[in-house]
């Protein structure tokens, strides 16, 4: 399932690392990253492939949030369709 | 495919503008839940809603999560209670208490349907009925009420009108030591629709499918933030604004009233494209008017202004939607939104000037508090205006006023939560109680005839 993670915040080290890692111990494959600086906030916006981790999704969702507010960052895992719908004809 | 500023632009929606789906609503037919006697008929209809509603919540919650979208309320809206209880009239309460008990064992925020549709007539069950509205509000929690007094094709049942009017006042006086609370879950319709999702009005009508999933969408604060980037815009430019912005609310509701559904073994009934305000700052449908250049709601030009509004918020969630129904449009209950309730407390916008809105938006007068010392009759006479307007202008029209137990102009009443706060306003002190008591049916309008 194609879902989108966003990590938003106070731009520091290590916060891809972190973030990856977390991914990669779950078996969720990141299709694609991009970032930006918006003045002082860092915005990361990444495509992953959620079909084949074995965790519940909204429970891995509700994990990312609290490991985010670990390193002082938002971090967010949503369903792919949600952007889909609101932005596409 | 979208892009990294679509995402960020969602995100943005959620944390800082309010957009929320303001309710999962799910519809519930009571018919077979019809027994022998009120007591049976009771435990039924409390069995039903327990087996059927019994992953509402915890749907809701992971769709939430998993979409990133905050779902604010979860309801149920229910057949209209008087047409289960008709053999036994005098036992309806039974039935009302069984729902709530039912909602709170659930965690449902509110449960509509205790209602009467008499637009064209009054049975002698139905009065029975009506005459158990004001005891059942007080006595339950999230139970809320409805009743359905004209038609644009029936007319207006005045002899209804006249009992409301009196109904509404005892709502007040029995729950006078919090403010008239049962008045604010007691809605008189004209022309009331049967997939509404929102509260007080829900009700489950009788053409629907036994179970069905109706969503009402919010965004007024996204509204509001859209129209900030284009301060020069002419009008033109500025409904186009206010379309695109509906469009992707209404897209964000769609996906998860479908999803619903198919978690619930229910019907996708329909996305109800509303600007459903808070108390929240942020979240007032007032305030976008002031964003297109009023200086405060209720000024000369608001009339116009929410005119442009609904409609450019119904053309957006149309083409966003496969099926819309409901009350779709803007709401402006007063005690409901912060611009409202600022505008009404520095007495800039009049009663007179929110029944005029109303002609123009979804759905009526709404949340507003008047003095408690207002006779019935008058409340029958508001009543009637409203839906007089209804039934003209073939759209939904509702009344849900509060004359606050106790209290005068200058006074305020608090409810809490998503019920607000609101200013005690005047209200004519005319004596219309000859008017009222003439009683009848005001014949239905002349465009009523299509066939």
């Amino acid at each position: 399932m194609r879902a989108v993670v966003t990590v938003t915040g106070s731009d520091r080290r290590g916060i891809i690392a972190k973030v990856s890692n977390f991914l990669f111990e779950r078996n969720v494959n990141i299709e694609d990253i991009s970032q930006t600086v918006l003045g002082e906030q860092f915005a990361m916006i990444m495509m992953v492939d959620a079909s084949e981790s074995a965790a519940d999704f909204a429970a891995l969702a509700e994990e990312l949030e609290n490991m985010g507010k670990e390193i002082g960052m938002n971090v967010r895992l949503q369903h792919a369709a949600i952007f889909d719908a609101m932005h596409n004809v | 495919m979208f892009n990294q500023f679509d995402v960020l632009e969602t995100i943005e929606m959620v944390e800082k503008e309010h957009l929320d789906i303001r309710t999962v609503t799910m519809g519930l037919s009571l018919l077979s839940c019809i027994r022998g006697n009120a007591e049976q008929t009771a435990q039924a209809v409390y069995d039903l809603v327990m087996k059927k509603a019994e992953n509402l919540v915890k749907t809701a919650e992971g769709l939430s999560r998993e979409y990133g979208i905050p779902i604010v309320n979860k309801r149920v809206s229910v057949t209209p209670v008087s047409l289960i209880t008709a053999s036994f009239p005098q036992k309806s309460a039974l039935i009302g208490t069984a729902l709530d008990h039912a909602a709170r064992e659930l965690g449902i925020d509110f449960l509509g349907g205790y209602s009467a549709l008499v637009h064209k007539g009054t049975a002698e069950y139905e009065r029975e009925f009506i005459k158990s509205i004001p005891e059942v509000l007080a006595r339950t929690e999230r139970l809320c009420s409805s009743v359905n007094v004209g038609s644009s094709r029936s007319g207006i049942n005045m002899d209804a009108v006249r009992q409301m009017g009196e109904i509404v006042k005892e709502a007040a006086a029995l729950t006078k030591d919090r403010d008239g609370l049962g008045c604010a879950k007691l809605v008189i319709f004209c022309n009331a629709v049967e997939d509404n999702p929102f509260m007080a009005g829900a009700f489950h009508g009788i053409g629907e499918a036994d179970t069905v999933i109706n969503v009402g969408v919010s965004g007024p604060g996204v509204v509001q933030h859209a129209l900030k980037f284009v301060p020069e815009a002419d009008l033109t430019d500025a409904a186009e604004v206010i379309k695109r912005t509906a469009f992707k609310i209404t897209r964000a509701g769609q996906l998860i009233a479908k999803e619903a559904a198919s978690r619930l073994g229910a019907r996708f009934g329909i996305v109800d494209l509303s600007l459903a305000p808070t108390p929240a700052r942020g979240d007032s449908v007032a305030h976008i008017l002031e964003e297109l250049g009023l200086e405060v709601v209720g000024c000369h030009g608001t009339t116009a202004a929410l005119a442009m509004l609904n409609d450019a918020v119904k053309k957006g969630g149309v083409m966003a939607s496969s099926r819309v129904g409901g009350l779709s449009g803007a709401f402006i209950p007063v005690s409901e939104d912060i611009g409202m309730i600022e505008s009404a407390t520095a007495g800039k916008i009049t009663l007179d000037k929110l029944e005029a809105m109303t002609c123009v938006c979804s759905v009526g007068l709404d949340m507003i508090a008047i003095p408690g010392d207002t006779p019935a009759s008058t409340i029958s006479a508001i009543i009637a205006d409203e839906a007089a307007i209804g039934m003209i202008n073939n759209k939904t029209t509702a009344v849900r006023v509060i004359p606050a137990p106790g209290k005068t102009v200058g006074d305020e009443v608090e409810f809490g939560g998503l019920l607000g706060r609101a200013p005690v306003m005047p209200v004519h002190t005319g004596d219309a109680s000859k008017f009222i008591g003439r009683g009848g049916l005001i014949p239905a309008p002349i465009h009523s005839f299509k066939n």
